[in-house]
């Protein structure tokens, strides 16, 4: 009984410091942040990996995603007559949670995924170390930019899926469902605030891109030196970023709200 | 880490089709840009307001000419309604506000009557004539009770 409690004791203390050290390595980047050089181009190179390279999935997926949701809403809409609401059912869905959650999802399991595992690797093979001896902080250098580039891309990712799913909902709608095309699109301008539906959604993206960068980075900083340490690290990032994604989801909508 | 034109132009046209994705969901879906000013405010009083809220569109045969503005109550109790419409309006100062419901389910929304007189309403000035939303359960229980 006493060793139960004794280990529930220990595990907490992990989990407390486990969340010490992902805070500590945060600051670190919040610090390199502010302070010169800015890496252009490593910050570049960076955009072009997270985020040019995963349009495919995420346009793909939008439009699919846009159409299963004309599908869906249209029959439940017919039952009461409401059809002419699909345009605003599909856009205020995608805009206010599928956009953001979805394409955080897609973009944890593609660059976040990718990243840890990169840095993980160069853990594994002295690389961070390399650079440490060339008095050139592997902080600012490696972490700091994909960080930022995993930060900035999800807005805007996060806008094209929900721009690709409106035209999937509108492709589905039109030609397979034989509704207006003015209509839909008029009830979706209708229905769409600014600042409760797209303010939201966008804060939504940014701070779902501030975790994965957060998480992906810090996991794959502090893998282990071996290659299951490695692939431990990625697949603990796509875990915890995944999570921390949906519960941050809840907690900004209950206080967006207001 | 030497910068490749093509990186750089596929990067750029992420960032910008990124951009114009939010912009096209801001403005035009979202009506960012229409909470400017059309000129002329106009306010009318109602008894009974329904489901009427800020930003609904206030229309002239069935057309959008503003929205509203502002809801509150005056020194009556009663709902005092502001609206922003048009500053190129010729309404006559016996016009009527009424509030209607779009469709069976729909939003509501202030539609406006012009009248027969040769003056016009000006910014600021307030409607005399003014309909109140239409309440169901007032109409269902003038029926119950009528017939009985």
């Amino acid at each position: 009984m006493r060793r139960a409690i004794e280990a529930l004791g220990a595990r907490s203390s992990d989990v407390v410091a486990g969340l010490g050290r992902i805070a500590l390595f945060g600051r670190d980047i919040l610090v390199s942040l502010v302070r010169p050089p800015v890496r252009l181009q490593r910050i570049l190179a960076e955009i072009y990996d997270a985020g040019v390279r995963s349009l495919p999935i995420v346009c793909t997926s939008g439009v699919a995603v846009g159409g299963v949701l004309a599908l869906q809403g249209y029959n439940t809409l017919s039952r009461f007559g409401a059809t002419e609401n699909l345009g605003a059912v599909v856009g205020l869905t995608l805009i206010r949670e599928l956009g953001p959650v979805l394409t955080g999802l897609l973009v944890t399991g593609r660059a976040g995924s990718a990243n840890a595992a990169e840095i993980g690797t160069m853990v594994m093979t002295e690389q961070i170390d390399g650079i440490k001896t060339l008095a050139v902080d592997p902080i600012e250098f490696v972490v700091v930019p994909k960080a930022i580039a995993l930060t900035l891309i999800m807005p805007l990712l996060s806008g094209l899926f929900i721009v690709f799913g409106v035209f999937g909902g509108w492709l589905v709608g039109i030609e397979l469902l034989g509704l207006d095309g003015g209509i839909y699109l008029s009830s979706l301008e209708n229905a769409v605030d600014f600042r409760e539906d797209v303010g939201g959604s966008l804060l939504k993206a940014l701070v779902f891109g501030m975790l994965v960068a957060l998480i992906a980075t810090y996991r794959g900083y502090s893998s282990e030196r071996s290659t299951s340490g490695v692939s431990n690290a990625t697949t603990k990032t796509v875990v915890s970023a995944s999570v921390c994604i949906v519960f941050a989801d809840y907690v900004i909508t209950a206080l967006w709200g207001f | 880490m030497q910068g490749s034109r093509g990186r750089d132009l596929a990067v750029g046209i992420f960032v910008l089709s990124g951009l114009l994705a939010i912009a096209y969901l801001s403005i035009p879906v979202g009506g960012c840009a229409n909470d400017g000013h059309r000129g002329m405010t106009l306010i009318a009083s109602f008894d009974e307001i329904g489901g009427l809220s800020v930003r609904a569109p206030v229309v002239i045969s069935g057309v959008k000419v503003g929205q509203i503005t502002e809801i509150d109550l005056d020194e009556d109790l009663r709902a005092r309604v502001v609206m922003d419409v048009n500053s190129d309006l010729l309404l006559s100062i016996d016009s009527s506000a009424a509030i209607r419901t779009s469709g069976l389910l729909g939003d509501q929304f202030v539609a406006l009557e012009p009248g027969f007189e040769e003056e016009f309403l000006t910014s600021g000035d307030e409607f005399s004539f003014t309909e109140n939303a239409f309440n169901i359960e007032k109409l269902v229980g003038t029926l119950v009770h009528g017939t009985q």
